[in-house]
């Protein structure tokens, strides 16, 4: 059951931290009476990052191929659509990390693969402090790690069941997990009701008569009936109008600040996704290009495709103040992710792109204390470097063609950051 | 007419629909104008009654069912009231609209060439098909779509997403109308695809010289693309201005509502992202007063009860631009500048 | 698209196997005495447990079920004789069998009959085609208002009224009443002997099924339609300055079509395999009163032969269905 006191009625339980807002959240049509000031302290800046939390969740080198059948009277597999090819991550215990990417670049398979939506065609997710490999476990064992491992989805509007009531939606988990004895279902969907600011005594009533917004709260307080320690949110705002988004993103963080909840951020949106975000990674078909902590995602991107990316948001300060930032200019669309280029994926749509980047696959290469990066001439935007960086390491000359005079170099691959990594200035391996 | 009005002005424009449930009033007393080469942006959430606004320019409303008032005029043309031969002859020839799920606006079983060609002969009524065709591959060209006179032969599902928007631009450019209409036209893409899409936009504004009319949620595609700004609440506009005036110097606290509401992806990260409370207001059942006021939070600066009793009058404010503002705070200036941007956008503030 | 058709007649080709090899085994072990009826034909009701018991032989019932089912399937494919009460009869291909009624190879009988349900199924569902769609596509047009009401309202009332009532009392009052010239005579003439008896005779059983089925396809077309004219399309078609007539019908009525034309094959599918209720109120010979007598008349023969012909034709009709709906949607892609 919650550690955390979800009594949120002010007469009942007023040293509870959630009645301080919580009478405002739960009567969401009439604010009135509050002022700026007010609304103002609730709000959030961005979430910090904890470089100290342990992983809650390991993923290691994980892939998931679909089959592609071929037309005709006898079906056979030929080929595969390469949707998550190899990614290696880690979400830090109670902290958020951002997956970003185009459509089609495989953030939301990974999401479903974490869920176990998907059986991965290969790798490892440790999670939890028992490091049970998701990936391996079966569907009956999975069923108790269901209850640590949730998901929001991004449409409140297909993803609740318009035939029942919310109070069955929210309430469903707690008698599938039977964690909650029957007669005690009601009171701690009303407590959780009221967590996500809507009126508890609202549990009887349909989907459908609740707006977007309030939606997507009845999304998350499902997700939230288990006290999971992890929720995977794919585009959980993507769908709101604007104002709603921010208080999604709001009742977010508080949930993260309060129940210690790991996030997997899925989302398009960059600027949100730096907001709720202290850690990125950005995907580009199937694969992590960069993963690093915001300062260094937003600050200093070493990929072509990241620097592209953040181009490509339009900024309402900044055009406002006049003037707006260069675009670097992608042309042509995500190439297939059945026939995907050799060696460097991003090649084909890269300014920076030589002869290396088609023969040699750029390794995640850590190349600061937070930050890695795939691209065999990572730099700072406009200043990239003129000969791969990699070359030395892999064993190639600077077209990429094999040099036996040099001895590639174990390039750790694991899902972590390591003490002592490889700068590209320098090209040398340095440590803090 | 004189012969300086703006290309667009519409008047007063009010729409309402007729429900089971009583009057639905989507538009109320909606006064704006774009001249030539300008492009305009219109700002709202769902509900806002920015999408029926611009469909009434175009006059796209059921006629037995919308009760339209009030005035729009079209190069000095009347388009209120005006009969179904009348309307068809300025759609898609001056005014042409471009959607937003651009996979959906387009007709599934008909191919790309064929729905482009289609939009080029009904004003061309002497052009043959070859003709068609081949203006159909010049502007699948023109906006940018590779090979276009084998892509001409395509199906809608069988381009991308952002080609079925280049593809739906060029249609609507085929016929070189003065006035477009993008109605949110990037809410559905990737963000390179919409910078790709926005540049478009924006070179063929100065290539063919037309009225721009961009309907947007996202005030970054706003502060990119548009010249003037207008915010729209339950109907009504709020706020009406120069796009960088609004932007820096906003008045109305829905517009620093929307602005606290997105992060920016420069800004300070102890900016906070601070939401409008509540939801939008039901169009059958409007608030009294301001139809703003039950979500505002700065109403408790204004004497009385007077945010929910009167409605303010859409008026210049005190700035010296042409910046229309309705709201009843006396110094949103000051409030906006002192409250607000401390806590949304610190950085701002230091570089004033 | 090839491999496509093949595969489904493939699949088609595994079903009716598997139809006639049940109807078959349920010949076998079913409660009933298979060989009783012939029996009683051929002795005129005198039969007794010993010329039963020969007949039973003679029929192949002491056989296993396989053996003679591969003499069924070779019969269908190739023909066979059958030896009946020293009588051998030559069934040519598609052979199903002698009926035990009447001792006449079962496709003979058959032959006869298949153009009346035709006759009846193809002219029926013209009119209900006919009729429909574009009461639909205008009801859909004019939706919400007092003609769209009355037309919807007063549909559902006569489809809530039984069909086999609706088709009686229309007999009654045409043919028995009334006696309407020409059309007042039901039954089957061929068409090759007289166009204007194979007309009146069937005249009735069209107007009932043709209205019967209007009202349904009204209904079915309207909402297809208020559906295409709801989509984002139309209004681009709109936004395009298209004349309305082109809006509708290019645009609108393309995309109706494709639920319509799904619903029409299945029930296309089973109007050919037989009206019971047409054809035993208009007094039609064709495939459903057939099949229905010989059900009573525990004539297995015919009944497994009409029960494979409605399989073939329900087969048919859904391939047909699919294609053509590949045709119209080009975003469905057989394969």
């Amino acid at each position: 059951m919650s550690n955390i006191n979800l009594d949120t009625d002010p007469e009942r339980n007023p040293e509870n931290p959630e009645t301080r807002h919580a009478p405002e959240l739960a009567k969401p049509d009439d604010v009135s009476h509050l002022s700026f000031a007010e609304i103002a302290a609730q709000g959030h800046g961005a979430t910090r990052l904890d470089p100290d939390a342990p992983a809650v969740l390991s993923v290691d080198n994980l892939k998931m191929y679909f089959p592609v059948k071929s037309s005709g009277v006898v079906r056979r597999t030929i080929g595969h659509v390469q949707a998550v090819d190899g990614i290696s991550f880690e979400v830090p215990r109670g902290g958020s990390l951002g997956l970003v990417g185009e459509s089609g670049c495989g953030k939301s398979t990974t999401g479903r693969l974490i869920t176990r939506l998907y059986e991965p065609t290969g790798g490892s997710m440790h999670f939890g402090e028992d490091r049970v490999d998701l990936a391996k476990v079966s569907n009956r064992a999975m069923k108790p790690l269901r209850r640590d491992v949730q998901m929001i989805f991004q449409d409140p509007y297909t993803s609740l069941n318009p035939r029942h009531t919310v109070g069955s939606i929210v309430g469903a988990p707690l008698s599938v997990h039977k964690v909650v004895p029957k007669d005690k279902i009601k009171d701690r969907v009303k407590e959780l009701l009221e967590v996500v600011g809507l009126n508890p005594e609202h549990y009887n009533r349909y989907p459908n008569e609740f707006s977007g917004g309030q939606r997507q709260r009845i999304g998350i307080a499902r997700a939230l009936t288990l006290n999971p320690k992890l929720l995977v949110a794919d585009e959980p705002v993507s769908a709101l109008d604007v104002s709603i988004q921010a208080q999604v993103i709001n009742l977010l963080q508080e949930l993260q600040a309060e129940m210690g909840i790991a996030f997997l951020f899925i989302a398009h949106d960059l600027a949100i996704v730096r907001h709720f975000c202290p850690e990125v990674a950005v995907m580009y078909l199937g694969k992590i290009v960069e993963i690093a902590d915001r300062e260094t995602i937003y600050g200093s991107a070493h990929h072509p495709y990241t620097q592209a990316l953040l181009s490509a948001v339009p900024d309402v300060k900044q055009a406002a103040i006049g003037g707006r930032r260069e675009r670097i200019r992608l042309e042509g669309d995500v190439p297939s992710p059945i026939n995907p280029p050799s060696g460097c994926r991003f090649r084909t749509r890269c300014h920076l792109a030589q002869d290396i980047c088609a023969k040699v696959e750029p390794p995640l290469l850590q190349i600061g204390p937070r930050h890695k990066v795939a691209c065999h001439f990572a730099g700072e935007l406009g200043d990239a470097p003129r000969t791969p960086v990699t070359a030395g390491l892999l064993g190639v000359d600077g077209q990429g063609s094999p040099d036996p005079s040099v001895t590639p170099e174990d390039i750790p691959t694991g899902p972590g950051y390591e003490k002592r990594w490889f700068d590209v200035k320098s090209r040398q391996m340095v440590s803090a | 007419m004189s012969s300086t009005e703006p290309f667009l002005v519409v008047e007063d424009l009010t729409v309402r629909f007729p429900t089971e449930d009583g009057l639905v009033t989507a538009v109320q007393d909606l006064s704006y104008s774009v001249e030539k080469g300008k492009t305009l942006g219109i700002v709202g959430e769902s509900g806002s009654g920015k999408s029926v606004s611009s469909m009434a320019v175009l006059g796209l409303h059921d006629a037995r069912t919308a009760r339209i008032t009030g005035s729009i005029r079209v190069d000095g043309q009347e388009v209120v009231g005006l009969n179904e031969a009348g309307l068809r002859k300025l759609r898609g020839r001056q005014i042409a609209m471009i959607f937003q799920d651009a996979l959906a606006a387009l007709h599934p079983f008909y191919k790309i060439g064929g729905q482009l060609a289609e939009a080029y002969q009904v004003h061309h009524p002497k052009a043959t098909k070859r003709e068609a065709r081949r203006k159909a591959v010049e502007m699948l060209d023109r906006v940018g779509i590779p090979q276009p006179d084998r892509r001409v032969d395509d199906f809608p599902h069988q381009f991308s997403g952002g080609m079925r928007q280049r593809a739906m631009i060029a249609m609507g450019l085929i016929n070189d109308p003065s006035l477009l209409i993008a109605d949110e036209p990037t809410t559905a893409l990737d963000v390179t695809v919409q910078a790709q899409i926005l540049d478009l936009l924006q070179d063929l504004q100065s290539e063919f010289n037309s009225a721009v009319i961009i309907i947007t949620h996202d005030l970054g595609v706003i502060a990119e693309m548009a010249d003037d700004v207008l915010v729209m609440y339950a109907g009504r506009g709020v706020e009406y201005g120069p796009g960088k005036e609004i932007l820096t110097r906003p008045q109305m606290p829905y517009t620093w509502g929307l602005l606290s509401s997105v992060p920016d992806v420069t800004g300070d990260t102890d900016s906070k992202l601070i939401p409008i409370p509540g939801n939008p207001p039901s169009l059958l059942n409007p608030p009294t007063g301001c139809a703003f006021h039950p979500r505002c939070v700065h109403s408790d600066k204004v004497e009385g009860d007077l945010c929910a009793t009167t409605m303010p009058a859409f008026e210049q404010g005190n700035s010296g631009v042409r910046h229309l503002k309705r709201c009843h705070l006396r110094d949103p200036e000051v409030i906006f500048e002192r409250e607000v941007l401390p806590v949304i956008a610190p950085e701002l503030l230091e570089e004033k | 698209m090839f491999a496509y058709v093949v595969k489904r007649l493939l699949a088609g080709v595994l079903v009716l196997f598997l139809v006639s090899m049940s109807i078959f085994l349920l010949f076998w072990y079913g409660p009933n005495e298979p060989a009783r009826v012939m029996c009683d034909t051929k002795t005129s009701n005198r039969c007794n447990a010993e010329r039963l018991d020969r007949f039973t032989e003679e029929l192949g019932y002491n056989n296993a079920w396989y053996a003679e089912y591969g003499d069924y399937v070779k019969g269908v494919f190739v023909g066979r004789d059958i030896t009946v009460a020293a009588q051998t009869t030559r069934c040519d291909a598609p052979c199903f069998g002698l009926s035990y009624k009447n001792g006449k190879p079962v496709w003979e009988d058959m032959k006869d009959r298949l153009p009346a349900t035709f006759s009846v199924a193809i002219g029926g569902a013209t009119l209900y085609l006919l009729l429909g769609v574009p009461l639909g596509v205008a009801a859909a047009r004019r939706r919400g208002t007092v003609q769209d009401k009355a037309l919807v309202s007063s549909f559902l009332f006569l489809s809530s009224v039984p069909y086999y009532l609706f088709a009686l009392l229309t007999w009654l009052f045409f043919s028995l009443k009334w006696e309407v010239p020409l059309i007042g005579d039901t039954g089957y003439v061929p068409l090759t002997e007289s166009p204007t008896a194979w007309f009146g005779g069937l005249a009735l059983a069209w107007i009932c099924l043709g209205i019967f089925g209007c009202t349904q396809y009204t209904r079915y077309a309207r909402g297809a339609m208020v559906e295409a004219l709801s989509e984002d399309y139309i209004r681009t078609a709109k936004a395009k300055g298209l004349p309305t007539r082109t809006v509708v019908y290019r645009h609108g009525l393309r995309a109706a079509l494709v639920p319509i034309v799904t619903i029409f094959g299945i029930d296309f599918g089973t109007l050919l395999a037989g009206t019971i209720f047409t054809e035993r109120i208009f007094d039609i010979e064709g495939i459903g009163l057939w099949s229905l007598r010989a059900v009573m008349q525990r004539d297995l023969p015919i009944v497994s032969a009409t029960a494979l012909f409605s399989a073939v034709v329900l087969i048919m009709a859904n391939l047909i269905v699919d294609l053509v709906y590949s045709i119209l949607d080009p975003r469905v892609r057989l394969s």
